[in-house]
């Protein structure tokens, strides 16, 4: 593309074609999410359904990115009336061609059930997963395959780097930003527009680099975002670099989200043929041009110091801080990080305005969040909303509740970097300061439901196992006081914790926070230091009575079967896979415990809660 | 094995000789061989102009990258927190008594590697297992076993 106004014909003539098309869509997405349920299979068979029905050329099929709401997957939405189809299997697609896009009519077995008033729900609009979001960042994924550089400039694309190319001063870009509030979607809450302003300050060849290193295990908005949009990333990148006078940026991809590598590079290709990337973006006179660098699988890569010696080829170890990555970073040069999340903002900040953006959120926390509702929650997903929401809306309105009658224990934030919130806070507000308040952080937006059948110590000892494998080694605190917590821990789980053990715990927590090199130590201890706080009566329990009172640390329970609750319906004795629960129908079952392995399929398949942990 | 230097140069040239591509060099080498066969060192230290302890060093750093040979299917679970609050390790278990190794083995005919890792980005459909870059979610116990059947030779 030459110039501005070859861009504006071209978004137009796209737009005007949408418009004009008398072709009926179908969204379907192609996420991870649903991938792992089987989208491919549903899409072959549709393509030939299609085929066979006729109505091939009457139907236009967008694979897309993540639509948010996993647990449903494979989910389609067919527009324009917006049905939504979930939990499709390859053998129900003749029947959404024949009678859906045939004759018009809904087919009702695919429709999701609303659990509390048992009605089925058409479309997404009225589905309280969806309803309750403000999908400011993802709300295009429905909208865009990802790999169709046209659907996005469709979608308004690249709008907002032609503003920051023609309309605005590198300065105004920055105030832009700033007025917005925006701050840093990785975890740490720092405003972008000063850290934009302070690299912009500083002489060399300054870099931009979106950190795609996604380290919170149980996170995934930041793949999401990638595989399902990567060019609102780019266009982020391209707005940042004019702001901050940069020619070349990176983008840090964990190797491990291969679909997100390969969407990225075809986008990177398709804005380099537009004319986005390389010199003289649009007649602009502006030159920049993007890469990617493969991580290789280290959580420690996602710190910024560490991210920039592993972009230089070397073992991603962290530097200790004394000097800042905005004035020497990557190659010694200015350097600008800022997540994806973060990234995929700017555009819609420079669309729709920094006021009108600001109104959104709270005092200090500006926009929305995408978070990663998953573990013991009934419908797991992305969920984006405002900054704000409380954690009750999102766990229990959004989220549905916690799944087979079970009752909510705590909910995890902030990945190896936060900790757990038990119930009593649950009306907090989820924000960058707000969190903090109760000892965890709101971080890169990893919410981890965990219910009655989950251990606190085994979540703790959990974290503690990770981070010792991810903690690079090079400071003493971080490395040994990983070791040693885990040697406790394990104890503790094991049945051999002595009276002592939580004091010396607390001690190591202290230690690590106080003395350790880099981000990664200085919060290790968080999941430990809030399982203390709010569960220590089960660490008591493992510690004193040598009991799990959850189930999970095999040497610290049994199951026995409740004779009175037992009404012998022989589930629990046919799935047994050690043969060790006999008893007649409709009598008491009895489980033998020397036979048994704990593997906790008799207590997982019981109706009538007669299965106890003893 | 024979390693084929015509292959490793065009991989190093699509990068461009830069030393700081190094690790997805190695990477892409893997893709080839499921490991990056420690005779290359010598050789990629002096296409790259660069040290022999780097390479180790970036070599022995990184998940992504084994000096030691992997199975043709590398069956990953996830242990990530999500999966792991699911049952993750129920997985393993069976995984490990199936295929007859333990977490970080490989079978004897190099047909299988186990490993456990910590989030691949599809936690709510979790437990999940990846089988190279194919993704299987919302397993148990018995389903995992279905699902890498498939890999296996039949006979
Ligand atoms: C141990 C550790 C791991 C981190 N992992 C990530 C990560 O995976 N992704 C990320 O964006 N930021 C991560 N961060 C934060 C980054 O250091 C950095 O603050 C962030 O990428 C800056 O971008 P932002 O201002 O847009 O948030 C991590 C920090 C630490 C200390
Ligand atoms: S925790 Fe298993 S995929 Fe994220």
């Amino acid at each position: 593309m030459e110039n501005r106004s070859s861009l504006e014909g071209h978004r137009k003539s796209l737009q005007d074609n949408r418009d004009s098309s008398e072709k009926r869509l179908i969204s379907l997405c192609a996420g991870s999410g649903c991938g792992a349920y089987g989208t491919d299979k549903v899409y072959k068979i549709l393509l030939e359904e299609l085929e066979k029905q006729g109505l091939a050329d009457k139907i236009e099929i967008k694979l897309t990115g993540c639509h948010g709401f996993c647990e449903r997957g494979p989910l389609m939405v067919i527009h324009p009336e917006k049905i939504f189809y979930s939990r499709i299997q390859p053998e129900d697609v003749p029947e959404i061609v024949e009678t859906t896009l045939k004759n018009g009519e809904i087919v009702t077995k695919l429709l999701f059930k609303d659990l509390g008033t048992k009605k089925k729900l058409e479309t997404e609009a009225e589905i309280p997963f969806y309803k309750l979001q403000q999908r400011l960042i993802f709300g295009k994924n429905p909208m865009i395959d990802p790999r169709s550089i046209d659907d996005y400039i469709t979608e308004d694309g690249y709008k907002g780097m032609e503003k920051a190319l023609f309309d605005m001063k590198p300065d105004q870009i920055i105030d832009e930003i700033k007025t917005s509030g925006l701050r840093g979607r990785g975890g740490g809450g720092f405003p972008t527009g000063i850290k934009w302003a302070t690299c912009a300050h500083h002489d060399g060849d300054r870099y931009v680099i979106c950190n795609a290193d996604e380290g919170d295990p149980g996170a995934y908005m930041d793949r999401s975002i990638l595989e399902g949009n990567p060019h609102s990333v780019i266009e982020g990148m391209i707005i940042g670099a004019i702001a901050i006078g940069s020619k070349q940026g990176y983008i840090y991809v964990r190797h491990e989200y291969p679909l997100a590598v390969d969407n990225l590079t075809k986008a990177i290709d398709d804005a380099r043929k537009y004319g986005f990337l390389g010199k003289n973006i649009l007649n602009s006179g502006f030159d920049f041009d993007l890469k990617i660098s493969r991580g290789g699988g280290a959580f420690v890569c996602g710190e910024s110091t560490a991210l920039m010696a592993s972009l230089e080829g070397k073992p991603g170890r962290p530097k200790a801080k004394y000097v800042h990555t905005v004035e020497k970073g990557f190659r010694d040069s200015p350097t600008n990080l800022n997540n994806v999340e973060t990234w995929a903002n700017v555009p819609v900040i420079l669309n729709m305005g920094a006021d009108k953006y600001a109104d959104i959120g709270t005092e200090k926390s500006k926009g929305t969040k995408i978070f990663s509702l998953v573990g013991k929650v009934v419908n797991t997903g992305l969920v984006e909303v405002p900054m704000g929401t409380s954690l009750r809306t999102i766990i229990f309105d959004i989220g549905g509740g916690i799944p087979n009658k079970r009752k909510f224990k705590a909910v995890q934030t902030g990945g190896p970097s936060g900790g757990c919130i038990p119930e009593m806070f649950l009306d907090l507000g989820v924000d960058f300061d707000e969190l903090s308040k109760v000892g965890s952080i709101m971080g890169s937006g990893g919410m981890i439901v965990m219910d009655q059948d989950t251990c606190m110590v085994d979540v703790a000892r959990y974290f503690v196992d990770f981070l010792k494998d991810e903690s690079c080694g090079q400071c003493n605190p971080c490395r040994e006081g990983l070791k040693r917590m885990l040697e406790i821990l394990d104890r503790i789980c094991a049945g051999d914790g002595v009276e002592g053990d939580i004091p010396v715990l607390e001690e190591l927590g202290e230690m690590m926070q106080k003395f350790s090199l880099c981000g990664l130590g200085t919060s290790a201890p968080n999941p430990v230091v809030t399982s203390l706080l709010y569960f220590k009566d089960e660490y008591e329990a493992h510690i004193k009575d040598k009991k799990c009172p959850a189930g999970v640390c095999k040497p610290l329970f049994y199951y026995e079967i409740d004779a009175d609750a037992c009404k012998g319906c022989t589930l629990c004795a046919k799935k047994c896979p050690e043969i060790a629960i006999v008893g007649e129908k409709k009598k008491p079952h009895v489980l033998d415990n020397n036979k048994c392995v704990k593997c906790g399929i008799c207590y997982e398949v019981c109706k009538f809660g007669a299965v106890k942990i003893m | 094995m024979e390693i084929d230097y015509k292959k490793i140069e065009e991989i190093i040239q699509r990068y461009g000789t830069e030393p700081e591509d190094l690790l997805m060099i190695l990477q892409d080498i893997s893709e080839i061989y499921n490991y990056v066969p420690p005779v290359l060192v010598p050789f990629l230290s002096q296409k790259l102009n660069i040290g022999e302890s780097l390479i180790y060093g970036v070599a022995t750093f990184y998940k992504t990258v084994s000096l030691e040979p992997k199975g043709k299917y590398m069956v990953s679970v996830c242990t990530g927190t999500a999966c792991h609050v699911r049952g993750a390790e129920k997985l393993m278990d069976a995984l490990e008594n199936d295929l007859g190794i333990e977490e970080g083995g490989t079978t004897e005919d190099l047909e299988f590697s186990l490993e456990g890792v910590r989030c691949i980005g599809c936690c709510a459909s979790g437990p999940v297992i990846t089988v190279n870059k194919d993704t299987h979610g919302g397993l148990d116990r018995s389903t995992v076993l279905e699902s890498i059947a498939q890999y296996k030779k039949s006979g």
